[in-house]
């Protein structure tokens, strides 16, 4: 059974805004009976310009229909400007949140809204201009790209919770990975570079790990009488001894796993597990 | 949560029956003993589990020692198959339907990975009434074929394969034959002694045992590798210390659905007739999903056209209602129930699906308070749908998605 906020289940037991408006200014329609769920979104503007009125119609599950609703009740007293920036993240909020699998319910939303809006302006839908890459689903590579940006999706999956694509056959998770790598380099290159550690062959490593225990970790133990002594690495296991105070200090644990490893992992790699050999 | 519950979600789950629970308290209380052990005190337990045995296998006409216990009817499924697969290295073919459930579905999708060669899978189609052709599945077993595993009833439509006729095509062939009857087993009539299958499948919680015991039926002589490798139980089938009180559970489940196949046929058949005739009359677009007699006393899918399937059961979990969906969106995949689609059920029907599967507890009140309450139900979300133009009576819009639906 799906955990459904109690916001997500008023919305969905006592929808707001059912129906169509006759005349609308605005109408937009997207999904599919087959594709599982559908949503019309029509909106009348005031003689402000601002919507006074929004209703839905809704086919879907209870999130699509509770998306729906709420997504009215947000629009409404809104000017088109001020309606477009609403994502689906923020309907999602306004629900207090939906199960990771229903994000796609928002997005329709939003896309519905979107499409409403373009109708009225007499504009092209600016998502259906790119290049259909899930065709279960009908859904492009600038939606794709899109939710990749805005909600730091990372793998196939979440791309799927949130936008469908990739829930039918499967075909396009090696181009949805694709479009995945190609935000993040594009998010990437706008950042500063970031300095990639390099891999440490096994000599590099064993080099570091004695110069970081020489130079910073045997420094601050001297300190407290204390001392350590690399013994072995075998892999990401640095096996230590430790000598002087620490060989029979009680805090010797902590000191080895929260001051030692932590720091060879910080400045070797930080896979790096510390171990202590009694001899 | 509504207070009353009407139950009618029966091959998910059943409630475990009275009688049943009554004779397993003494086995987790006072009688704790291991079947295993030398002493008398453990030995009753054992005297115990001999005699659910004798039970189960009279229900299905088998002999006592063909009976393994296991844990659940995955493990059962996942035992036969690779076991045969084990036993017959040479063969690498698999023979199974669209159909079956998850437990061999996707066993039989991962077999490359499990044994690190290839392996052919010939999974047979359905009709639109979800029944077998039995000509093709004749021309699919071939002298690779290691196995054949083919439910007996499915759990979504409760349709009903001719595992007697199946059985016997392979046998002549000398082929290996297994049945997932979790569904069937307690609601139809089954007598091994005239089907000829080599491995068969029961799942304790689908007829009024416990959870988390199932029994896997090998016929005697039939060549078995162990699934657990433990200790001697089951006579070196299937490791394990015995769960002794949900066996004994099983035991006494299986005794009662003997005495009681006959209720089932009668009583719970004709409830479950009323309950589908009353939704298909009540409620237009509305259409039955598989094959109107070949099919299990219990159970029936029905699916409502412009509405999804999750919509309507949380609505009728307000009242208490509990069914199932085929629907994509009560799975949480995006696409719906791989039975229908197997069957060819339009998308716009699947996404709709309702299931309801009762029981001898289920009473005609509860129908009708089904009757009662699921009809407007589906009338409001209509309401919501855009595909549902009350004047046309039929969808409007909803075309230019490229799904793999249409083809």
């Amino acid at each position: 059974m799906w955990e459904y906020t109690d916001k997500v289940k008023d919305h969905f037991l006592n929808p707001r805004n059912v129906g169509e408006i006759e005349d609308p200014d605005g109408v937009g329609e997207v999904g599919s009976l087959a594709c599982g769920d559908a949503l019309k979104l029509t909106f009348k503007l005031g003689p402000d310009g601002r919507i006074a009125d929004a209703k839905f119609k809704t086919f879907g599950c209870a999130s699509a229909i509770a998306s729906s609703s709420a997504l009215t009740e947000m629009i409404k007293g809104l000017t088109l400007e001020e309606a477009e920036k609403i994502t689906n993240e923020d309907i999602a909020n306004y629900l207090g949140g939906l199960p990771k699998e229903k994000m796609h319910c928002s997005v329709m939303g939003r896309e519905a809204l979107e499409a409403a809006i373009a109708n009225y302006r007499g504009q092209p839908l600016p998502m259906a201009q790119g290049e259909v890459v899930c065709e279960c689903f009908g859904v492009t590579d600038l939606e794709i790209k899109r939710a990749v940006a805005e909600s730091n999706l990372t793998s196939v999956e979440e791309v799927t919770n949130f936008t469908k694509a990739g829930g039918g056959c499967g075909k396009c998770h090696d181009r949805i990975m694709e479009l995945i790598l190609e935000v993040r380099k594009e998010q990437h290159a706008e950042r500063k570079p970031a300095e990639k550690p390099k891999r440490l062959t096994n000599i590099q490593k064993i080099k570091l790990i004695e110069e970081v225990l020489e130079r910073e970790i045997r420094p601050a133990l001297r300190k407290d009488g204390g001392d350590i002594e690399l013994i072995d690495v075998d892999g990401d296991v640095v096996m230590v001894s430790l000598r002087g105070a620490c060989s029979s200090c009680v805090a010797s644990q902590t000191t080895l796993k929260e001051y030692v490893e932590k720091k060879l992992r910080e400045l070797v790699t930080d896979t790096l597990v510390v171990e202590e050999v009694r001899q | 949560m509504s207070e009353r519950v009407v139950y009618m979600d029966n091959n998910a789950t059943t409630r475990v029956a009275p009688e049943v629970v009554e004779e397993m308290l003494p086995y987790f209380s006072e009688l704790y003993g291991n079947p295993s052990s030398m002493h008398s005190f453990g030995g009753q337990v054992g005297r115990k589990i001999a005699e659910a045995r004798e039970r189960i296998a009279a229900l299905i006409g088998a002999q006592p020692e063909e009976i393994i216990f296991t844990s659940c009817g995955t493990e059962s499924d996942s035992t036969a198959i690779l076991s045969a697969l084990q036993s017959q290295p040479g063969k690498r073919h698999v023979v199974t339907t669209r159909v079956e459930h998850p437990a061999v579905k996707n066993l039989c999708e991962h077999l490359d990975k499990l044994f690190g060669h290839k392996h052919r899978v010939t999974a047979l189609p359905v009709d639109r009434e979800g029944l077998l052709d039995l000509e093709q599945y004749e021309k699919s077993l071939t002298e690779d074929t290691a196995i054949v595993s083919v439910m007996w009833a499915n759990n979504e439509t409760g349709v009903i394969f001719p595992i007697e006729e199946m059985a016997a095509l392979a046998r002549e062939r000398g082929i290996l034959f297994h049945t997932d009857a979790v569904q069937a087993v307690g609601k139809i009539p089954i007598n091994l002694a005239e089907v000829p299958v080599d491995f068969l499948s029961i799942s304790g919680h689908k007829l009024h045992a416990p959870k988390g015991v199932g029994v896997l039926y090998v016929r005697k002589g039939t060549p078995f590798f162990p699934f657990l490798v433990g200790g001697h139980q089951e006579r070196g089938r299937r490791g394990g210390t015995e769960n002794v009180a949900s066996i004994i559970g099983l035991g006494k489940a299986c005794e009662l659905a003997a005495q009681r196949m006959n209720v089932e046929n009668t009583k719970v058949r004709a409830l479950r007739d009323k309950l589908e005739a009353g939704l298909l009359e009540k409620i237009p677009h509305a259409l039955r999903n598989g094959h109107k007699d070949k099919r299990l006393p219990n159970t029936t899918s029905v699916s409502f056209e412009f509405v999804e399937g999750e919509a309507i059961l949380l609505h009728l979990d307000r009242y208490g209602i509990c069914a199932s969906s085929g629907s994509a969106c009560t799975s949480g995949s995006l696409e719906p129930s791989h039975v229908l689609r197997a069957m060819g059920v339009p998308f716009t029907m699947a996404h709709g699906s309702i299931r309801f599967s009762l029981s001898v507890y289920n009473t005609e009140e509860e129908v009708d308070f089904v009757l009662d309450k699921l009809p407007p139900i589906i009338a409001n979300l209509r309401e919501l749908s855009p595909f549902w133009q009350a004047e046309h009576r039929g969808a409007v819009g909803g075309a230019g998605c490229k799904c793999s639906c249409s083809s």
